[in-house]
């Protein structure tokens, strides 16, 4: 069974900065890193594989330095890895992403054999639209599986595929026909550890390098930004917003002096309630 | 559990600036090299305050300027006495720092370790990370042929291993090569990272362009512990920290956050980051127990290298140079021995010694050999004078209508009531002793 996983390399969310001054996200110096979620699409095709056997293949599309997110694919345990990158491609909306990463996934077949699986995360943690994946699916004809949690079986032989799906109110079982794109959710299962001869292989691998043309996108208009209608008006930091939040000056001395600050601003804004917690603390 | 078929030239553990010179050598010059590192990415676990010494790197990266990732270079340098009110200060600044080729520089170490990390790989090393080597692997004979690690999959084997696994040196250890770091030899040094607008930081400092302030500090903010704190100017932050030797942080109770923010509020150093936002907090160890301390550096089938090898200047603030150099001599030995066809076995290897002794990091470290034992049995040196100083300092300087004779004299008076004349000549006849 040949199955391809699409990834995303995205800066690590848990090390962006935003720039105390301008208020704009400081990307320099930002480790890249696998969007998380690809991570259970990518065990989870491995486990397939493992079980049925065939290859998986990874798939992203990026700049050239997107290839370390394959590298690290490759030495979790993958078989392959398709970079797709062109300038053709910079600027891309959902629209254009889902449209190129189609005609790679084309191409793909064409060249090691038909998926019967894609995969992908069920987002990415820096575009958040949950988009992509369904897009490819729609511009393939696959069946498609959103937050999938987990999968239940597959039968080769009669081509079919169930899942657990998570939705509103409680977990869908479903069946369909292969080919099928699945979105997985998080936490379904482990990621595994390559060995070290995966990780020797996945350091040395070549890549597949494709740009528009070798992965047969004739049609450069519908990629990148002039194949993206999304226009990006304003970025900005949100405001504080719960109503009974106030933000308080307090004088940068120690953290003793500061959380001392605190706890008397917070008295002088509620009268009785020092009482109150003396109170409690006497026990009565 | 198989073993990996192929054979490794050498492998390197460890991707920080010893490692990564020595991987870098090695590869250059067409040996087949695996470097071997903990962290996430490369830079991922190091921290540092950070200065970046170009000499050292430029022997090794001739056009590193080109393109890594540099903060700012250093045109001037204040070295601040302080008690805790005052500052006394002596400052060097110079407009021939401004050159082509700047001499120092600020550097963020994440940043600029990947940016090296990066040279590895092209020049045809293979980079293992979040991949920890566990142990050495011995033959019958005792000589390390390769490393076995948390991965599946067996050992990898190599003709030598280079440690430049940092200043804790447990594989070394494990491997019985070497001690338990000694609590005396070692040093804790804390740092925060405080972001402010780039004119800001220009302002504060008189600074502009590219150009950098270093500030090294002693005195009572180390709480009469041997260590210093440092303030260091990155193009959009600063970066400020301090540390002291560890044995004395157990003897004093003193917490190292706790020194920290007392650097911080300091009413010299206060006005400098007000205003700015705290967006990193870090902790390290920095061997600082100089010549006396060093564990053994070579072996058979293997070369310690770096923090590891415990090659720091505390007197300088040097270290990161001295791991490079270490690191780039290690290479250059090895490439040495492989195209000699000569084992990498321990006689063959004290080359790597010879080498080190030859260069100004043994020169260096044995100059300064009696310095920690000094500071650690001469206290008031970081106390007492300090205060001395700066009482000396104030008086001089306050106009009271007093006659200036007075003042002197008083000034003599305290120096000798608090130390005493004899205190004071032995002193310096130790210091100049330790100096030299």
């Amino acid at each position: 069974m040949h199955i391809v996983v699409c990834i995303k390399q995205v800066p690590d969310s848990a090390q962006i900065r935003v720039h105390p001054v301008t208020n704009t996200i400081m990307r320099q110096g930002v480790p890249t890193i696998i969007n998380p979620y690809d991570l259970f699409a990518l065990e989870e095709a491995l486990r397939l594989r493992d079980t049925f056997g065939g290859e998986v293949t990874v798939l992203t599309m990026g700049p050239p330095m997107a290839e370390e997110s394959l590298r690290k694919a490759l030495g979790i345990g993958a078989d392959r890895a398709v970079l797709l990158t062109d300038r053709f491609f910079a600027g891309s909306d959902t629209l254009a992403t889902s449209f190129a990463l189609a005609q790679a996934v084309r191409k793909i077949g064409e060249t090691w054999g038909e998926p019967k699986l894609v995969f992908t995360g069920k987002q990415t943690i820096d575009g958040d639209t949950a988009q992509v994946g369904p897009g490819i699916a729609r511009r393939l004809g696959l069946q498609q599986f959103t937050y999938v949690a987990g999968i239940q079986d597959v039968n080769e032989a009669a081509g079919t595929i169930t899942v657990l799906r998570r939705a509103e109110g409680g977990v869908q079982e479903l069946s369909t026909q292969l080919p099928a794109l699945i979105t997985m959710l998080e936490g379904t299962n482990e990621i595994r550890r390559g060995s070290i001869a995966d990780v020797l292989r996945g350091a040395r691998a070549e890549l597949v390098t494709w740009n528009a043309q070798a992965a047969g996108i004739a049609d450069v208009t519908s990629c990148g930004l002039r194949g993206s209608p999304t226009v990006v008006k304003r970025v900005f930091a949100p405001k504080t917003r719960a109503a009974k939040a106030t933000q308080v000056e307090v004088k940068d001395r120690t953290p003793e002096t500061i959380a001392e600050d605190l706890i008397d601003q917070i008295y002088a804004r509620q009268p009785g309630l020092e009482d109150d917690l003396m109170r409690m603390a006497a026990g009565y | 559990m198989g073993t990996i078929e192929e054979r490794f030239d050498a492998i390197v553990v460890g991707a920080g600036p010893s490692g990564n010179a020595a991987a870098y050598t090695m590869a250059k010059n067409g040996l087949k090299v695996l470097q071997i590192e903990r962290g996430e990415y490369p830079g991922s676990k190091n921290v540092q305050g950070a200065i970046l010494y170009a000499d050292a790197l430029e022997r090794i990266i001739p056009d590193f300027r080109e393109d890594a990732p540099l903060e700012r270079h250093v045109v001037e340098q204040r070295i601040w006495m302080m008690d805790d009110t005052s500052h006394t200060g002596m400052h060097y600044r110079s407009d021939d720092f401004n050159e082509e080729k700047p001499n120092r520089y600020t550097i963020i170490r994440a940043q600029f370790d990947r940016w090296f990390s990066s040279k590895v790989r092209e020049a045809g090393a293979i980079v293992l990370c979040e991949t920890t080597v566990t142990e050495l692997l011995k033959d019958r004979n005792g000589k390390v042929i390769g490393v076995l690690t948390d991965r599946h999959g067996g050992p990898v084997l190599a003709d030598v291993v280079v440690l430049a696994e940092g200043v804790n040196g447990l594989i070394g250890q494990r491997a019985g090569l070497r001690e338990e770091l000694h609590p005396r030899t070692v040093a804790l040094a804390v740092k925060e990272m405080h972001f402010l607008p780039q004119e800001v930081i220009e302002q504060r400092f008189n600074i502009s362009g590219d150009s950098g302030v270093v500030i090294e500090a002693m005195g009572t903010i180390t709480k009469g512990m041997t260590g210093t704190g440092f303030l260091y100017t990155n193009r959009e932050s600063i970066s400020i920290g301090i540390g002291c030797v560890i044995e004395d942080f157990t003897r004093t109770g003193q917490t190292p956050y706790g020194l920290l923010d007392k650097f911080k509020s300091h009413p010299s150093v206060a006005p400098l980051i007000a205003g700015a936002e705290v967006k990193e907090y870090a902790a390290h160890l920095i061997p600082e127990g100089g010549y006396k301390a060093m564990p053994s550096i070579y072996g058979n089938g293997w070369v310690v290298t770096g923090d590891a090898a415990h090659l720091v200047n505390a007197v300088h603030r040097e270290g990161s140079n001295l791991a490079m150099t270490s690191g780039r001599i290690a290479g250059e030995t090895i490439t040495y021995l492989k195209r000699r066809r000569e084992p990498c076995d321990f006689d063959h290897l004290g080359e790597y010694r010879k080498r080190l002794e030859e260069s100004f990091v043994l020169k260096d470290m044995r100059k300064y050999q009696k310095i920690p034992d000094f500071l650690h049995g001469q206290r008031h040196f970081l106390d007492l004078y300090p205060r001395l100083i700066s009482k000396a300092a104030q008086t001089w300087l306050r106009v009271d209508g007093k006659a200036k004779r007075e003042k002197e004299g008083e000034i003599m008076k305290t120096l000798r009531k608090q130390r005493g004349l004899a205190g004071l000549v032995a002193d310096g006849v130790r210091f100049a002793r330790a100096w030299r």
